[in-house]
């Protein structure tokens, strides 16, 4: 794995264009397919120009960055990871690839996920999974799976990823590497391709707390043209402080469920105590409505998102037909070809819990729990500063392992979806290994407190060496 | 329910018709589209030229609400006399058609931004209150543009989306309405309201967009889809009402059903049965948060002009016109702001009858707006008028000239010699007359009136029009008794 500074030592070494070149050699070589789309002439041209702009004095000067493949890039193509967007360029860049380009990052290419975002194990993507770099058998987990492989690959040191249920931390676990999904707002979302707008925010991943930090930095702040956007600007850099005296962290049991592997409750538990070691304390800390929390989100998820993939028709962009037809045969042979099978499956599922005569039952009653679960944590985090829990129940699976049955597929996420529907920052870090593969704890924070769980995430990190242990890419 | 609606409104007759309207209001005169920076001047440009990823619908791209548009539809419910809502809360909803970018419009459902209001307007039985059930904001789709014109013949059809993304606010109506011109009038009475209120040019294509439902005696509902103007929502009710009527008659059945108005042929054709309706799974738009609005209505409603109703009162009581002329005057802003300018300077009732009779007259003749006469020129024409210079019927030629020829009153009555002629040259005209036509005067004296016709004609020819045929009549017939 590498970080932002031994990059920035490499460019010193060598040049802007050494580096690029170098990174993309690695994205290309290995077999990981962490990426859909490799921007090779662009970065290179960006490189060769980046002294002649004053990009070169930015804190991310010439260090390159992969983007998840649902983040619009102006002038490359952004997929999804569908079919149905083949060849879409979008013509303008997300507020977040502004912000990177400002502060000179590189685009070196768009990472591979899970298609719309809507899986756990990047095995829904139309390019194929990603493969986890700790053991090529298991997958990278999702949907960001592309971002957090190719940061724990060494093939870049930062990579945006996007969080909807746990998008961000999932694959962060998997991976071994360092993902935050910040709270609902604080982030912009424009450019980011919806799959569902109510609960989902881009986040940063890293091999460290203080790189991924660093990326925070850049990519928040206000936006006007995302209205859930809120004001803050402040400079996380300065959480970064290796103390927890004092702090009092929350144990949710419900967080460590039947499911949970004995290997990952100890890391957990270890994990805890470490900061106990270190002058934090901890209690149990009750959370009675995360055991509904995992329908209300499925629900909720699936309807926004049969509303928000409505607008890929085959009219305007992405994949065409050679044959011209009347709109409504367009519209659903587009639809039928484009999409693979769990978005289809979501959006019918989405599509059925809005009806009428059915959206009381599923979608407002979702809601409702959606309420409940918000409560949790607000009641959780009175007399607590940080919750910490499991990320995953259990270390990455197997490729095709779960693929097949969605059900199983979806109770992986039943740690992640509650810190969505509340809208509170998380962040996902390695606490240890099982077989090999990395297990990661996951601090929870209160709404717009990512300073005190950047805190204690820096603590941990720099009291353990977790993170300092690489896979052996071959 | 029908019931509660005959409780507040009886029927007229057995026809028992029975009218709501829906008017989509685009709210053109505001800078920028609802949710995003493009501008709205794109009537004379080509097509997709004030497009944005946001109103492209492109995948990432996320509204913003603008504000203004936020209070003119405040403006507009006020007038409506409509309560406004604490917040706003926007809406999906959700439908597949090529001219909605996202698959679904943002619109307002639940908690629309203004909600049961009024309007009064002259019923078939004199004055009666339409009810305004809601008014809510929702965004305009693309227009689709079809090759050759007709949805019918044409192969490809083209989506234009400048239009996209322009605010519009959905004007709904409780079915109080009981006949088609009763619909015409509310419709002219809103148009009078939005122009006053300033925030619509109703004269720009596509600026109104009435949907009109409409139910007989012992059949169902129809609604009539997107007529564009308001003599077309007339006629189209009217052909309905006959449709629905022999219908009825024939033992047939009016059925719920969406139907289609063709404005070329006056007739209506279906478009779908209500079987076929859609299902819009209607759920909050998450990405727009919504705003505190309670405290913008007092503010706004303070800026509210003086609205039609008022305005007619005042009229009738500040310049003692008749309520008929008022009525008229204050039916269009321009037309009321035209009408005080002309009688802040010569007498209000003359100026009454001038501006409402005789130029209004003259400008619907033509199908031209009171903007192509000037209240100064009325003024200037006035008072020649009233200072006895000009003959009314010159006054009616010099307006004519004016919207026909252009030119100002002064200037038409020297180059057309409309100067009424001074008592001496007529009374020597008519002095040449009677001279010239001694046998006029001598079938005068047989009895025959029409010899003073004749000499009229003679007098009037004399002095190019100019003079009072009622004055020359009065001397020549004083003549005759000076020679008899
Ligand atoms: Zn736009």
């Amino acid at each position: 794995m590498i970080t932002i500074s031994q990059t920035l030592k490499a460019i010193d070494e060598s040049s802007y264009e050494e580096v690029v070149s170098q990174c993309i050699e690695r994205i290309k070589n290995n077999k990981l397919n962490t990426f859909i789309t490799i921007a090779e002439e662009s970065a290179l041209e960006i490189a060769k120009n980046i002294n002649s702009s004053k990009n070169h004095l930015q804190p991310l000067a010439g260090v390159p960055v992969a983007i998840k493949d649902n983040i619009s890039t102006k002038g490359i193509q952004t997929t999804c990871a569908s079919n149905i967007l083949t060849g879409y360029v979008p013509p303008y860049d997300a507020h977040v690839i502004e912000r990177l380009k400002e502060a000179g990052a590189i685009i070196v290419g768009k990472a591979n996920m899970d298609e719309f975002a809507m899986g756990t194990s990047t095995e829904t993507s139309h390019y194929g999974p990603a493969l986890n770099p700790w053991n090529t058998d298991h997958v990278s987990g999702g949907s960001s799976g592309g971002s957090a492989a190719t940061v724990a690959a060494g093939e870049v040191s930062v990579a945006l990823g996007s969080d909807t249920g746990g998008s961000v931390r999932c694959p962060a676990s998997f991976c071994g590497v360092v993902g935050l999904k910040p709270t609902y707002g604080i982030i912009s979302r424009y450019g980011l391709i919806s799959y569902a707008n109510s609960l989902e925010q881009i986040g940063p991943i890293a091999t460290n707390v203080k790189d991924m930090t660093l990326l925070f930095n850049v990519i928040t702040g206000y936006d006007s043209r995302d209205s859930t956007s809120v004001q803050i600007e402040k400079d996380y850099t300065e959480s970064l402080v290796n103390d927890v005296n004092g702090l009092i962290i929350g144990v949710p049991d419900e967080y460590f469920g039947e499911g949970t592997e004995p290997a990952v409750e100890k890391a957990v538990w270890d994990g805890v105590h470490t900061l106990e070691g270190l002058g934090a304390s901890w209690k149990k800390v009750k959370m009675p409505h995360t055991r509904y929390a995992l329908a209300a989100y499925y629900i909720i998820a699936m309807s926004e998102a049969s509303s928000n993939l409505a607008r890929f028709d085959g009219m305007r962009y992405g994949l065409r037909l050679t044959k011209d037809h009347d709109w409504h045969t367009t519209y659903s042979e587009i639809r039928a070809k484009g999409f693979g099978e769990e978005v289809k499956r979501r959006v019918l599922l989405g599509t059925y819990a809005l009806s009428a005569g059915y959206m009381d039952k599923y979608y407002l009653k979702a809601l409702k729990v959606r309420t409940l679960v918000k409560q949790d944590f607000d009641l959780a985090l009175k007399d607590t500063d940080v919750l910490i829990a499991p990320t995953m129940p259990a270390p990455a699976f197997k490729l095709g392992e779960k693929i097949s049955d969605p059900l199983t597929l979806y109770l992986a996420d039943v740690n992640t979806v509650p810190i969505n529907l509340a809208g509170v920052p998380s962040i996902s870090l390695p606490c240890g290994f099982d077989n090999g593969l990395p297990i990661g704890l996951q601090i929870i924070g209160r709404h717009f407190d990512e300073e005190t769980v950047l805190r204690v995430a820096y603590t941990f990190e720099q009291n353990t060496d977790f993170h300092t242990i690489t896979p052996e890419v071959r | 329910m029908i019931e509660e609606y005959l409780k507040y409104r009886p029927l007229l007759d057995d026809t028992g018709i029975m009218i709501g309207l829906e008017i989509h209001v685009q709210l053109n005169k505001l800078n920028t589209k609802i949710f995003c920076g493009c501008g709205l001047d794109y009537h004379n440009d080509p097509p997709n030229t004030h497009t944005c990823p946001v109103c492209l619908g492109l995948p990432g791209s996320l509204p913003v609400i603008n504000r203004k548009a936020v209070e003119y539809s405040i403006k507009l419910g006020l007038a409506l006399n409509c309560s406004i809502q604490e917040h706003t809360q926007f809406y999906r909803k959700n439908y597949y058609y090529p001219d909605l970018p996202k698959g679904f419009q943002i619109t307002q459902y639940d908690f629309p931004l203004a909600s049961n209001g009024y309007i009064n307007i002259e019923g078939e039985n004199g004055e009666v209150r339409i009810r305004i059930n809601r008014a809510h904001m929702e965004e305009d789709p693309g227009r689709l543009v079809h090759e050759g014109g007709n949805i019918e013949h044409s192969k490809h059809t083209m989506i234009d989306y400048n239009r996209s993304g322009v605010a519009l606010l959905e004007i709904v109506t409780e079915p109080d309405l009981r006949s088609p011109k009763e619909a015409r009038r509310f419709l002219d009475k809103l148009r009078s309201i939005i122009e006053y209120l300033d925030v619509c040019n109703t004269s720009l294509e596509g600026a109104t967009r009435v949907d009109a439902n409409i139910s007989l005696a012992g059949g169902s509902r129809s609604e009539i889809k997107n007529i564009s103007s308001h003599k077309g929502a007339e006629r189209a009710l009217l052909f309905e009402v006959v449709r629905q009527k022999n219908l009825l008659r024939r033992g047939g059945k009016v059925v719920l059903e969406t139907r289609h108005f063709n404005e070329e042929m006056g007739i209506t054709v279906s478009l779908r049965t209500k079987e076929e309706e859609h299902d819009y799974r209607y759920f909050p738009e998450a990405d727009l948060v919504p705003i505190k609005v309670a405290d913008w209505a007092p503010g706004i409603a303070k800026t509210l002009p003086e609205l039609p109703d008022a305005k007619r009162e005042r009229f009738v009581s500040q310049y003692g016109i008749s309520d008929d002329h008022a009525k008229s005057l204050t039916s269009e802003k321009r037309l009321a702001e035209f009408y005080e300018e002309v009688a802040a300077h010569v007498n209000p009732k003359m100026a009454a009858v001038w501006t409402a009779d005789v130029l209004k007259g003259e400008l619907n003749y033509r199908d031209i707006g009171i903007t192509a006469f000037k209240s100064e020129d009325m003024v200037k024409l006035l008072k020649l008028v009233a200072d006895d210079k000009i003959t009314d019927s010159s006054g009616n030629q010099i307006i004519r000239t004016v919207l026909d020829e252009g030119g100002s009153p002064d200037s038409i009555v020297e180059s057309e010699g409309l100067l009424k002629a001074g008592g001496d040259i007529i009374g020597t005209a008519v002095d040449e007359a009677i001279n010239e036509n001694p046998q006029a005067v001598t079938d005068y004296q047989n009895g025959k009136q029409e010899a003073v016709n004749f000499l009229i004609g003679q007098v009037m020819k004399k002095t190019r029009g100019r003079s009072d045929a009622k004055a020359v009549r009065e001397m020549i017939i004083e003549k005759f008794k000076g020679i008899m």
